[in-house]
Protein backbone atom coordinates (compact mmCIF):
# COMPACT_ATOMS: atom_id res chain seq x y z
CA UNK A 1 0.00 0.00 0.00
CA UNK A 2 2.83 2.37 0.88
CA UNK A 3 6.65 1.66 -0.35
CA UNK A 4 9.55 3.88 -0.68
CA UNK A 5 12.63 2.34 -2.29
CA UNK A 6 15.93 3.83 -1.47
CA UNK A 7 14.24 7.07 -0.02
CA UNK A 8 16.67 10.06 1.22
CA UNK A 9 16.47 13.06 2.10
CA UNK A 10 19.28 15.58 2.48
CA UNK A 11 18.70 19.30 3.60
CA UNK A 12 21.10 21.91 2.84
CA UNK A 13 21.16 25.28 4.77
CA UNK A 14 24.41 27.76 4.30
CA UNK A 15 26.88 25.09 2.92
CA UNK A 16 25.97 22.09 5.57
CA UNK A 17 24.79 19.00 4.90
CA UNK A 18 22.35 16.89 7.23
CA UNK A 19 21.14 13.81 5.77
CA UNK A 20 17.90 12.80 7.31
CA UNK A 21 17.02 9.73 5.60
CA UNK A 22 20.02 7.79 4.04
CA UNK A 23 17.80 5.60 2.01
CA UNK A 24 15.32 3.69 3.46
CA UNK A 25 12.74 1.28 2.08
CA UNK A 26 10.25 0.66 3.56
CA UNK A 27 6.82 -1.69 2.88
CA UNK A 28 3.70 -1.02 4.10
CA UNK A 29 1.42 -3.66 3.19
CA UNK A 30 -2.56 -2.88 2.93
CA UNK A 31 -4.81 -3.12 5.93
CA UNK A 32 -1.81 -3.05 8.06
CA UNK A 33 -1.01 -0.87 11.09
CA UNK A 34 2.59 0.04 10.18
CA UNK A 35 5.15 1.99 13.33
CA UNK A 36 8.20 3.62 12.61
CA UNK A 37 9.72 3.87 16.31
CA UNK A 38 13.06 5.93 17.05
CA UNK A 39 14.47 8.53 19.06
CA UNK A 40 14.19 12.42 17.76
CA UNK A 41 16.17 12.91 15.11
CA UNK A 42 16.43 9.46 13.52
CA UNK A 43 14.46 10.41 10.53
CA UNK A 44 10.87 9.49 11.40
CA UNK A 45 9.60 12.52 11.07
CA UNK A 46 11.12 13.52 7.61
CA UNK A 47 9.86 10.05 6.61
CA UNK A 48 6.32 9.89 7.38
CA UNK A 49 6.44 13.76 5.24
CA UNK A 50 8.00 12.03 2.91
CA UNK A 51 5.11 9.82 2.22
CA UNK A 52 2.47 12.84 1.03
CA UNK A 53 5.47 15.16 -0.36
CA UNK A 54 5.18 17.42 2.44
CA UNK A 55 8.72 16.99 2.39
CA UNK A 56 9.78 16.02 -0.91
CA UNK A 57 12.86 13.60 -1.32
CA UNK A 58 16.08 14.32 -2.63
CA UNK A 59 16.06 10.86 -4.38
CA UNK A 60 14.02 7.25 -4.43
CA UNK A 61 10.53 6.63 -4.89
CA UNK A 62 7.68 6.35 -2.78
CA UNK A 63 4.56 4.97 -4.17
CA UNK A 64 0.90 5.03 -2.63
CA UNK A 65 -1.73 2.99 -3.57
CA UNK A 66 -0.60 2.25 -6.52
CA UNK A 67 0.48 5.36 -7.72
CA UNK A 68 4.11 7.26 -7.95
CA UNK A 69 3.86 10.72 -6.01
CA UNK A 70 7.92 11.05 -6.69
CA UNK A 71 7.05 11.08 -10.52
CA UNK A 72 4.07 13.55 -9.69
CA UNK A 73 5.16 17.59 -10.17
CA UNK A 74 4.82 19.99 -7.90
CA UNK A 75 7.39 21.12 -4.54
CA UNK A 76 7.19 21.21 -1.10
CA UNK A 77 5.00 23.85 -0.83
CA UNK A 78 3.63 24.17 -5.04
CA UNK A 79 2.16 21.06 -5.51
CA UNK A 80 0.97 20.49 -8.48
CA UNK A 81 -2.86 19.20 -9.53
CA UNK A 82 -2.44 15.55 -9.86
CA UNK A 83 -0.30 15.49 -6.65
CA UNK A 84 -2.92 17.63 -4.83
CA UNK A 85 -5.55 14.77 -5.79
CA UNK A 86 -3.14 12.27 -4.62
CA UNK A 87 -3.18 14.09 -1.41
CA UNK A 88 -7.00 13.63 -0.88
CA UNK A 89 -6.64 10.02 -0.79
CA UNK A 90 -4.22 9.73 2.05
CA UNK A 91 -5.53 11.57 5.72
CA UNK A 92 -3.16 12.78 8.04
CA UNK A 93 -3.05 13.22 12.04
CA UNK A 94 -0.74 15.24 13.69
CA UNK A 95 1.01 15.18 16.95
CA UNK A 96 -0.37 19.04 18.11
CA UNK A 97 -3.96 18.40 15.87
CA UNK A 98 -3.65 21.79 13.70
CA UNK A 99 -7.51 22.35 13.85
CA UNK A 100 -8.59 25.67 12.87
CA UNK A 101 -9.36 27.72 15.96
CA UNK A 102 -11.60 29.90 13.19
CA UNK A 103 -14.04 26.89 13.03
CA UNK A 104 -16.01 24.80 14.66
CA UNK A 105 -15.59 21.03 14.86
CA UNK A 106 -18.08 20.42 12.02
CA UNK A 107 -16.74 22.72 10.02
CA UNK A 108 -12.65 21.18 10.67
CA UNK A 109 -13.91 18.14 9.38
CA UNK A 110 -15.45 19.87 6.28
CA UNK A 111 -12.90 21.47 5.39
CA UNK A 112 -10.91 18.50 3.56
CA UNK A 113 -14.39 18.19 1.53
CA UNK A 114 -14.42 21.83 0.90
CA UNK A 115 -11.64 21.63 -0.89
CA UNK A 116 -12.61 18.53 -2.42
CA UNK A 117 -15.88 20.18 -3.70
CA UNK A 118 -18.58 18.67 -2.13
CA UNK A 119 -21.51 20.86 -1.49
CA UNK A 120 -23.22 22.21 1.67
CA UNK A 121 -25.62 19.27 2.34
CA UNK A 122 -23.43 16.18 1.37
CA UNK A 123 -20.70 17.86 3.76
CA UNK A 124 -22.77 18.16 6.92
CA UNK A 125 -23.72 14.35 6.22
CA UNK A 126 -20.55 13.18 6.31
CA UNK A 127 -19.07 15.41 8.79
CA UNK A 128 -21.96 13.99 11.21
CA UNK A 129 -21.30 10.65 10.49
CA UNK A 130 -17.63 10.86 10.71
CA UNK A 131 -18.09 13.01 14.38
CA UNK A 132 -20.26 9.86 15.27
CA UNK A 133 -17.72 7.50 14.15
CA UNK A 134 -14.87 8.93 16.70
CA UNK A 135 -17.72 9.71 19.21
CA UNK A 136 -18.10 12.94 19.34
CA UNK A 137 -21.40 13.59 18.03
CA UNK A 138 -22.19 16.10 20.39
CA UNK A 139 -19.92 18.36 19.66
CA UNK A 140 -20.42 19.67 16.54
CA UNK A 141 -20.65 23.07 17.34
CA UNK A 142 -18.14 23.03 19.81
CA UNK A 143 -14.68 25.17 18.76
CA UNK A 144 -11.41 23.61 19.28
CA UNK A 145 -10.48 25.75 22.28
CA UNK A 146 -13.67 23.97 23.84
CA UNK A 147 -11.83 20.61 23.87
CA UNK A 148 -9.43 18.77 25.93
CA UNK A 149 -6.57 16.96 23.86
CA UNK A 150 -7.64 13.62 23.59
CA UNK A 151 -11.02 15.17 21.47
CA UNK A 152 -8.95 17.47 19.67
CA UNK A 153 -7.02 14.32 18.29
CA UNK A 154 -10.29 12.51 17.38
CA UNK A 155 -11.65 15.80 15.66
CA UNK A 156 -8.62 15.55 14.00
CA UNK A 157 -8.85 11.95 12.62
CA UNK A 158 -11.75 12.49 11.79
CA UNK A 159 -11.23 15.32 9.92
CA UNK A 160 -8.11 13.04 7.93
CA UNK A 161 -11.15 10.37 6.81
CA UNK A 162 -12.78 12.92 5.65
CA UNK A 163 -12.16 11.95 2.13
CA UNK A 164 -12.59 8.55 2.49
CA UNK A 165 -8.87 7.74 2.29
CA UNK A 166 -7.08 4.10 1.86
CA UNK A 167 -4.15 4.89 3.72
CA UNK A 168 -3.49 6.81 7.39
CA UNK A 169 -0.77 9.22 8.43
CA UNK A 170 -0.28 9.64 12.09
CA UNK A 171 2.56 11.82 13.03
CA UNK A 172 2.75 11.00 16.85
CA UNK A 173 -0.35 11.56 16.75
CA UNK A 174 -0.46 10.26 20.46
CA UNK A 175 2.75 12.22 21.79
CA UNK A 176 0.96 15.36 23.23
CA UNK A 177 -1.38 13.11 24.83
CA UNK A 178 -1.63 11.60 28.53
CA UNK A 179 -1.29 7.69 28.90
CA UNK A 180 -4.82 7.21 29.42
CA UNK A 181 -6.12 9.26 26.30
CA UNK A 182 -3.11 7.81 24.37
CA UNK A 183 -4.79 4.52 24.67
CA UNK A 184 -8.11 5.71 23.88
CA UNK A 185 -7.36 7.58 20.92
CA UNK A 186 -4.74 4.17 19.53
CA UNK A 187 -7.91 2.15 20.18
CA UNK A 188 -9.52 4.16 18.17
CA UNK A 189 -7.02 3.72 15.25
CA UNK A 190 -7.07 0.35 15.67
CA UNK A 191 -10.76 -0.16 15.45
CA UNK A 192 -11.03 2.30 12.47
CA UNK A 193 -8.17 -0.38 10.42
CA UNK A 194 -10.56 -3.03 11.53
CA UNK A 195 -13.94 -1.88 10.27
CA UNK A 196 -12.23 0.81 7.12
CA UNK A 197 -9.89 -1.67 6.40
CA UNK A 198 -7.61 1.19 6.61
CA UNK A 199 -3.70 1.13 6.15
CA UNK A 200 -2.04 3.07 9.31
CA UNK A 201 1.38 4.12 8.99
CA UNK A 202 2.20 6.06 12.10
CA UNK A 203 5.66 7.07 13.57
CA UNK A 204 6.29 7.30 17.08
CA UNK A 205 9.09 7.25 19.82
CA UNK A 206 7.18 5.77 22.66
CA UNK A 207 7.24 1.44 22.23
CA UNK A 208 3.94 1.41 24.14
CA UNK A 209 2.33 2.41 21.06
CA UNK A 210 4.28 -0.18 18.41
CA UNK A 211 3.32 -2.93 21.52
CA UNK A 212 -0.46 -1.78 21.35
CA UNK A 213 -1.35 -1.10 17.99
CA UNK A 214 1.00 -1.86 15.69
CA UNK A 215 1.24 -5.26 13.65
CA UNK A 216 4.41 -4.70 12.01
CA UNK A 217 7.33 -1.82 12.93
CA UNK A 218 10.19 -0.88 11.98
CA UNK A 219 13.32 0.60 13.96
CA UNK A 220 14.76 4.13 12.54
CA UNK A 221 18.46 5.22 13.84
CA UNK A 222 20.54 7.83 12.14
CA UNK A 223 18.25 8.06 8.50
CA UNK A 224 18.32 4.03 8.40
CA UNK A 225 15.95 1.28 9.24
CA UNK A 226 17.84 -0.98 11.03
CA UNK A 227 15.12 -3.79 11.73
CA UNK A 228 11.77 -4.47 10.52
CA UNK A 229 9.26 -6.92 10.29
CA UNK A 230 5.77 -8.40 11.67
CA UNK A 231 6.28 -7.83 15.19
CA UNK A 232 5.47 -11.48 15.89
CA UNK A 233 8.15 -12.59 13.29
CA UNK A 234 10.90 -10.45 15.59
CA UNK A 235 9.71 -11.94 18.81
CA UNK A 236 10.17 -15.23 17.57
CA UNK A 237 13.84 -13.70 15.83
CA UNK A 238 16.84 -14.32 18.11
CA UNK A 239 18.87 -10.80 18.62
CA UNK A 240 15.89 -8.77 17.43
CA UNK A 241 16.51 -5.41 18.92
CA UNK A 242 13.04 -4.41 18.01
CA UNK A 243 12.10 -7.44 20.55
CA UNK A 244 13.83 -6.72 23.23
CA UNK A 245 12.68 -3.30 23.05
CA UNK A 246 9.33 -4.22 23.01
CA UNK A 247 9.82 -6.32 26.28
CA UNK A 248 12.65 -5.68 28.71
CA UNK A 249 13.42 -8.36 31.17
CA UNK A 250 17.29 -6.92 31.31
CA UNK A 251 16.40 -6.25 35.35
CA UNK A 252 15.81 -9.91 35.47
CA UNK A 253 18.44 -12.07 37.82
CA UNK A 254 20.96 -13.48 35.64
CA UNK A 255 21.57 -16.70 37.89
CA UNK A 256 24.23 -18.33 40.06
CA UNK A 257 27.06 -19.35 38.92
CA UNK A 258 27.69 -23.26 37.03
CA UNK A 259 24.08 -23.03 36.18
CA UNK A 260 22.73 -22.04 32.86
CA UNK A 261 20.12 -19.39 32.05
CA UNK A 262 17.37 -19.78 28.75
CA UNK A 263 15.43 -16.91 28.00
CA UNK A 264 11.92 -18.65 26.40
CA UNK A 265 9.40 -17.08 24.73
CA UNK A 266 6.13 -18.32 23.98
CA UNK A 267 3.16 -16.75 21.79
CA UNK A 268 -0.39 -17.69 21.49
CA UNK A 269 -1.16 -21.43 22.22
CA UNK A 270 1.62 -22.51 23.70
CA UNK A 271 1.38 -19.96 26.57
CA UNK A 272 -1.26 -21.75 27.83
CA UNK A 273 0.79 -24.90 28.27
CA UNK A 274 2.48 -25.80 31.77
CA UNK A 275 5.89 -26.66 30.23
CA UNK A 276 7.98 -25.52 33.21
CA UNK A 277 6.26 -28.27 35.14
CA UNK A 278 6.44 -30.81 32.86
CA UNK A 279 10.01 -29.95 32.03
CA UNK A 280 10.90 -30.25 35.89
CA UNK A 281 8.75 -33.84 36.15
CA UNK A 282 10.39 -35.60 32.53
CA UNK A 283 13.96 -34.42 33.61
CA UNK A 284 13.76 -34.13 37.53
CA UNK A 285 15.26 -30.91 37.35
CA UNK A 286 14.89 -28.23 39.97
CA UNK A 287 14.15 -24.94 37.55
CA UNK A 288 14.76 -21.62 38.78
CA UNK A 289 12.47 -18.80 37.69
CA UNK A 290 14.66 -15.63 37.36
CA UNK A 291 11.86 -13.33 35.84
CA UNK A 292 8.68 -13.87 33.56
CA UNK A 293 5.61 -11.36 31.80
CA UNK A 294 3.63 -11.19 30.10
CA UNK A 295 1.67 -9.37 27.29
CA UNK A 296 -0.48 -8.71 24.83
CA UNK A 297 1.00 -7.34 21.51
CA UNK A 298 0.07 -7.13 18.33
CA UNK A 299 -3.51 -8.76 19.36
CA UNK A 300 -1.81 -11.85 20.71
CA UNK A 301 -0.51 -13.12 23.93
CA UNK A 302 2.61 -13.10 24.81
CA UNK A 303 4.93 -14.20 27.13
CA UNK A 304 8.67 -14.46 27.86
CA UNK A 305 10.38 -15.98 30.87
CA UNK A 306 13.92 -16.59 32.29
CA UNK A 307 14.82 -19.68 33.81
CA UNK A 308 17.57 -21.11 35.45
CA UNK A 309 18.65 -24.91 34.92
CA UNK A 310 21.51 -26.16 37.44
CA UNK A 311 24.62 -27.54 35.10
CA UNK A 312 26.22 -26.00 31.91
CA UNK A 313 25.04 -25.85 28.68
CA UNK A 314 26.21 -29.49 27.81
CA UNK A 315 24.39 -30.73 30.71
CA UNK A 316 21.10 -29.37 29.75
CA UNK A 317 21.38 -29.96 25.57
CA UNK A 318 18.39 -32.43 25.53
CA UNK A 319 15.89 -30.44 28.02
CA UNK A 320 16.36 -27.30 25.85
CA UNK A 321 15.70 -29.64 22.69
CA UNK A 322 12.29 -30.42 25.01
CA UNK A 323 11.12 -27.39 25.12
CA UNK A 324 11.76 -26.09 21.33
CA UNK A 325 10.17 -29.41 20.22
CA UNK A 326 6.91 -27.75 22.44
CA UNK A 327 7.12 -24.64 19.89
CA UNK A 328 8.65 -22.62 22.21
CA UNK A 329 11.88 -19.88 21.34
CA UNK A 330 14.23 -20.62 23.52
CA UNK A 331 17.63 -18.55 23.28
CA UNK A 332 20.48 -19.52 25.68
CA UNK A 333 22.25 -16.69 27.17
CA UNK A 334 24.83 -18.55 28.69
CA UNK A 335 25.77 -20.39 31.18
CA UNK A 336 27.30 -18.71 34.02
CA UNK A 337 30.97 -18.45 35.27
CA UNK A 338 33.38 -20.12 33.26
CA UNK A 339 31.05 -23.70 32.65
CA UNK A 340 31.86 -25.16 29.37
CA UNK A 341 29.22 -23.33 26.94
CA UNK B 1 -17.12 81.59 21.14
CA UNK B 2 -20.80 79.88 22.38
CA UNK B 3 -21.61 76.57 22.56
CA UNK B 4 -24.57 76.71 19.99
CA UNK B 5 -21.12 78.00 17.56
CA UNK B 6 -18.94 75.72 18.54
CA UNK B 7 -21.27 72.55 17.62
CA UNK B 8 -22.57 74.48 14.69
CA UNK B 9 -19.09 73.76 13.27
CA UNK B 10 -18.16 70.80 14.86
CA UNK B 11 -20.86 68.90 13.22
CA UNK B 12 -19.96 69.36 9.55
CA UNK B 13 -16.20 69.09 10.27
CA UNK B 14 -16.78 65.32 12.40
CA UNK B 15 -18.76 64.51 9.49
CA UNK B 16 -16.03 65.74 7.34
CA UNK B 17 -13.24 63.69 9.06
CA UNK B 18 -15.69 60.93 9.12
CA UNK B 19 -15.59 60.66 5.46
CA UNK B 20 -12.42 61.29 5.32
CA UNK B 21 -11.10 58.60 7.51
CA UNK B 22 -14.01 55.87 6.18
CA UNK B 23 -13.26 56.14 2.22
CA UNK B 24 -9.15 56.32 3.25
CA UNK B 25 -9.86 52.80 5.85
CA UNK B 26 -11.76 50.91 2.92
CA UNK B 27 -9.52 51.47 0.38
CA UNK B 28 -6.51 50.81 2.70
CA UNK B 29 -7.71 47.46 4.03
CA UNK B 30 -8.74 46.93 0.15
CA UNK B 31 -5.09 47.60 -1.09
CA UNK B 32 -3.14 46.55 2.09
CA UNK B 33 -4.57 43.65 2.71
CA UNK B 34 -3.16 41.57 -0.22
CA UNK B 35 -0.09 43.56 -0.12
CA UNK B 36 0.37 42.45 3.53
CA UNK B 37 -0.25 38.77 2.54
CA UNK B 38 2.06 38.23 -0.52
CA UNK B 39 4.46 39.73 2.22
CA UNK B 40 4.22 36.64 3.91
CA UNK B 41 3.81 34.69 0.92
CA UNK B 42 6.54 35.69 -1.10
CA UNK B 43 9.29 35.37 2.28
CA UNK B 44 12.02 32.69 2.08
CA UNK B 45 9.99 29.47 2.95
CA UNK B 46 6.89 31.17 2.03
CA UNK B 47 4.19 29.33 -0.18
CA UNK B 48 5.07 31.53 -3.11
CA UNK B 49 8.87 31.96 -2.06
CA UNK B 50 9.88 34.71 -4.45
CA UNK B 51 12.82 36.54 -3.16
CA UNK B 52 13.30 39.25 -5.79
CA UNK B 53 9.15 39.99 -5.19
CA UNK B 54 9.30 39.85 -1.65
CA UNK B 55 12.74 42.46 -1.88
CA UNK B 56 10.86 44.55 -3.74
CA UNK B 57 7.67 44.60 -2.07
CA UNK B 58 9.45 45.87 1.11
CA UNK B 59 11.56 48.26 -0.31
CA UNK B 60 8.66 50.17 -2.10
CA UNK B 61 6.68 49.54 1.81
CA UNK B 62 9.56 50.82 3.97
CA UNK B 63 10.43 53.86 1.60
CA UNK B 64 6.58 55.21 1.65
CA UNK B 65 6.86 54.12 5.88
CA UNK B 66 9.96 56.84 5.76
CA UNK B 67 8.52 59.52 3.82
CA UNK B 68 7.03 61.97 6.80
CA UNK B 69 3.15 62.03 6.04
CA UNK B 70 3.23 65.87 5.88
CA UNK B 71 5.83 65.98 3.30
CA UNK B 72 4.21 62.74 1.39
CA UNK B 73 0.88 65.14 1.02
CA UNK B 74 2.64 67.33 -0.61
CA UNK B 75 4.54 65.46 -2.93
CA UNK B 76 1.38 63.70 -4.05
CA UNK B 77 -0.45 67.31 -4.84
CA UNK B 78 -0.34 66.37 -8.37
CA UNK B 79 -0.97 63.02 -8.40
CA UNK B 80 -4.20 63.97 -5.92
CA UNK B 81 -5.32 66.50 -8.45
CA UNK B 82 -4.96 64.16 -11.47
CA UNK B 83 -7.25 61.45 -9.58
CA UNK B 84 -9.86 63.76 -8.00
CA UNK B 85 -9.84 66.71 -9.79
CA UNK B 86 -8.70 69.01 -6.74
CA UNK B 87 -6.21 69.23 -3.67
CA UNK B 88 -8.50 70.77 -1.50
CA UNK B 89 -11.30 69.30 0.88
CA UNK B 90 -11.78 65.95 2.71
CA UNK B 91 -12.00 63.89 -0.95
CA UNK B 92 -8.66 65.35 -1.76
CA UNK B 93 -7.08 64.51 1.24
CA UNK B 94 -7.96 60.24 1.22
CA UNK B 95 -5.53 60.07 -1.47
CA UNK B 96 -2.49 60.61 0.72
CA UNK B 97 -4.10 59.27 3.95
CA UNK B 98 -4.51 55.91 1.92
CA UNK B 99 -1.30 55.83 0.25
CA UNK B 100 0.08 56.83 3.49
CA UNK B 101 -1.56 54.12 5.35
CA UNK B 102 -1.26 51.23 3.15
CA UNK B 103 2.26 50.51 3.89
CA UNK B 104 1.45 50.64 7.70
CA UNK B 105 -1.51 48.38 7.41
CA UNK B 106 0.28 45.70 4.96
CA UNK B 107 3.29 45.79 7.45
CA UNK B 108 0.35 45.13 10.44
CA UNK B 109 -1.54 42.56 8.44
CA UNK B 110 2.37 40.87 7.55
CA UNK B 111 3.23 40.02 10.98
CA UNK B 112 -1.17 38.59 11.54
CA UNK B 113 -0.39 36.20 9.19
CA UNK B 114 2.94 35.27 10.21
CA UNK B 115 1.25 34.18 13.06
CA UNK B 116 -0.73 31.85 11.85
CA UNK B 117 0.72 28.22 13.12
CA UNK B 118 3.04 26.89 10.40
CA UNK B 119 1.09 23.28 11.06
CA UNK B 120 -2.18 24.18 10.12
CA UNK B 121 -1.34 25.56 6.23
CA UNK B 122 0.90 22.09 6.38
CA UNK B 123 -2.14 20.45 7.57
CA UNK B 124 -4.58 21.95 4.67
CA UNK B 125 -1.71 21.15 2.23
CA UNK B 126 -1.99 16.95 3.40
CA UNK B 127 -6.07 17.84 2.39
CA UNK B 128 -4.56 18.66 -1.59
CA UNK B 129 -4.87 22.60 -1.24
CA UNK B 130 -3.22 24.73 -3.42
CA UNK B 131 -2.30 28.36 -2.34
CA UNK B 132 -5.11 30.35 -3.29
CA UNK B 133 -7.51 28.07 -1.11
CA UNK B 134 -4.96 28.00 2.02
CA UNK B 135 -4.80 31.88 1.64
CA UNK B 136 -8.84 32.16 1.50
CA UNK B 137 -9.58 28.96 4.36
CA UNK B 138 -7.05 29.04 6.73
CA UNK B 139 -4.34 32.01 6.61
CA UNK B 140 -7.03 34.79 6.58
CA UNK B 141 -9.79 33.21 9.01
CA UNK B 142 -7.25 32.31 11.35
CA UNK B 143 -5.68 35.60 11.11
CA UNK B 144 -8.56 37.23 10.59
CA UNK B 145 -8.61 38.83 14.89
CA UNK B 146 -5.28 39.73 13.96
CA UNK B 147 -6.31 42.08 10.69
CA UNK B 148 -9.10 43.24 12.64
CA UNK B 149 -7.13 44.73 15.46
CA UNK B 150 -5.07 46.04 12.56
CA UNK B 151 -7.81 47.83 11.20
CA UNK B 152 -8.34 49.15 14.38
CA UNK B 153 -5.10 50.52 14.57
CA UNK B 154 -5.14 51.92 11.18
CA UNK B 155 -8.23 53.64 11.16
CA UNK B 156 -7.06 55.46 14.84
CA UNK B 157 -3.61 56.20 13.12
CA UNK B 158 -6.06 57.48 10.42
CA UNK B 159 -7.69 60.04 12.65
CA UNK B 160 -4.13 60.89 13.78
CA UNK B 161 -2.99 61.54 9.70
CA UNK B 162 -6.57 63.37 9.23
CA UNK B 163 -5.85 66.20 11.79
CA UNK B 164 -2.76 67.04 9.79
CA UNK B 165 -4.37 66.67 6.70
CA UNK B 166 -6.60 69.54 8.05
CA UNK B 167 -3.77 71.53 8.44
CA UNK B 168 -3.16 71.99 4.63
CA UNK B 169 -6.44 72.47 3.62
CA UNK B 170 -7.74 68.61 4.23
CA UNK B 171 -11.09 70.06 6.08
CA UNK B 172 -12.82 67.82 8.99
CA UNK B 173 -11.42 68.52 12.62
CA UNK B 174 -7.83 69.40 11.96
CA UNK B 175 -8.82 72.36 9.81
CA UNK B 176 -11.24 73.27 12.31
CA UNK B 177 -8.61 73.37 15.12
CA UNK B 178 -6.18 75.11 13.09
CA UNK B 179 -8.57 77.50 11.96
CA UNK B 180 -9.74 78.46 15.22
CA UNK B 181 -7.65 77.18 17.73
CA UNK B 182 -4.54 78.12 16.76
CA UNK B 183 -4.89 80.82 14.34
CA UNK B 184 -7.81 82.86 16.72
CA UNK B 185 -6.48 81.92 20.03
CA UNK B 186 -9.96 79.92 20.51
CA UNK B 187 -8.48 77.67 23.22
CA UNK B 188 -11.51 76.12 24.37
CA UNK B 189 -12.68 75.60 21.22
CA UNK B 190 -9.66 74.30 20.37
CA UNK B 191 -10.04 71.92 23.86
CA UNK B 192 -13.51 70.70 23.21
CA UNK B 193 -12.06 69.57 19.69
CA UNK B 194 -9.47 67.71 20.95
CA UNK B 195 -11.38 66.01 23.66
CA UNK B 196 -13.96 65.13 20.68
CA UNK B 197 -11.36 63.36 19.26
CA UNK B 198 -10.14 61.46 22.38
CA UNK B 199 -13.68 60.28 22.29
CA UNK B 200 -13.77 59.03 18.82
CA UNK B 201 -10.35 57.22 19.29
CA UNK B 202 -11.54 55.89 22.47
CA UNK B 203 -14.81 54.59 21.37
CA UNK B 204 -13.19 52.88 18.18
CA UNK B 205 -10.79 51.30 19.94
CA UNK B 206 -13.22 49.46 22.26
CA UNK B 207 -15.43 48.34 19.19
CA UNK B 208 -12.45 46.94 17.78
CA UNK B 209 -11.54 44.91 20.70
CA UNK B 210 -14.78 43.96 20.74
CA UNK B 211 -15.13 42.39 17.38
CA UNK B 212 -11.64 41.32 18.43
CA UNK B 213 -12.95 39.40 20.84
CA UNK B 214 -16.17 38.04 19.35
CA UNK B 215 -14.20 36.74 16.09
CA UNK B 216 -11.18 34.74 18.39
CA UNK B 217 -11.70 31.05 19.24
CA UNK B 218 -8.21 31.09 20.61
CA UNK B 219 -7.17 29.83 23.84
CA UNK B 220 -7.22 33.56 25.45
CA UNK B 221 -9.43 36.78 24.42
CA UNK B 222 -7.42 38.49 21.56
CA UNK B 223 -7.93 42.02 22.40
CA UNK B 224 -7.05 43.68 25.41
CA UNK B 225 -9.20 47.14 26.32
CA UNK B 226 -6.60 49.68 25.78
CA UNK B 227 -7.91 53.13 26.99
CA UNK B 228 -5.40 54.93 27.64
CA UNK B 229 -1.68 52.46 27.21
CA UNK B 230 -1.71 53.78 23.71
CA UNK B 231 -3.42 55.22 20.65
CA UNK B 232 -3.02 58.98 19.07
CA UNK B 233 -5.94 61.26 21.09
CA UNK B 234 -6.01 64.21 19.52
CA UNK B 235 -3.76 66.58 16.73
CA UNK B 236 -0.49 66.27 18.96
CA UNK B 237 -0.48 62.63 19.70
CA UNK B 238 -1.13 62.38 15.92
CA UNK B 239 2.41 63.90 15.41
CA UNK B 240 4.18 61.85 17.72
CA UNK B 241 2.42 58.29 15.96
CA UNK B 242 3.23 59.39 12.58
CA UNK B 243 6.87 60.07 13.45
CA UNK B 244 6.94 56.86 14.82
CA UNK B 245 5.08 55.21 11.68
Amino acid sequence: MITTTDLTKVYRSRGREVTALAGVDLHVRPGEVYGVVGTSGAGKSTLIRCVNMLERPTSGTVTVDGAELTALSGGENRAGRELREARRRIGMVFQHFNLLSSRTVQQNVELPLEIIGLDRTQRRRKAAELLDLVGLGDKARSYPNQLSGGQKQRVGIARALAGDPKVLLSDEATSALDPETTRSILKLLRDLNQQLGLTVLLITHEMDVIKSVCDSAALMRGGRVVESGELTDLLAKPGSELARELFPLSEFGTGHAGSTVLEITFQGDTSAQPFVSQLARTYQIDINILGAAVETIAGRMVGRMRVELPGGHQDNVVPIGYLREQGLQVDVLGAVDGAVA
Amino acid sequence: MTWDEMWALMGPATQETFQMVGVSAVFTVLLGLPLGILLVLTDKGGLLANRAVNKGIGFVVNLARSVPFIILMIALISFTRWLVGTSIGWQAATVPLTIGAIPFFARLVETSVREVDGGLVEAVQSMGAGTWTIVRKTLLPEALPGIVASITTTVITLIGYSAMAGTVGGGGLGTLAVNYGYQRFETAFMWAIVAELVIIVTAVQLIGDFAVRRLSHRGRTGGRTRLFGRGPAGPAAGDKDLVAS
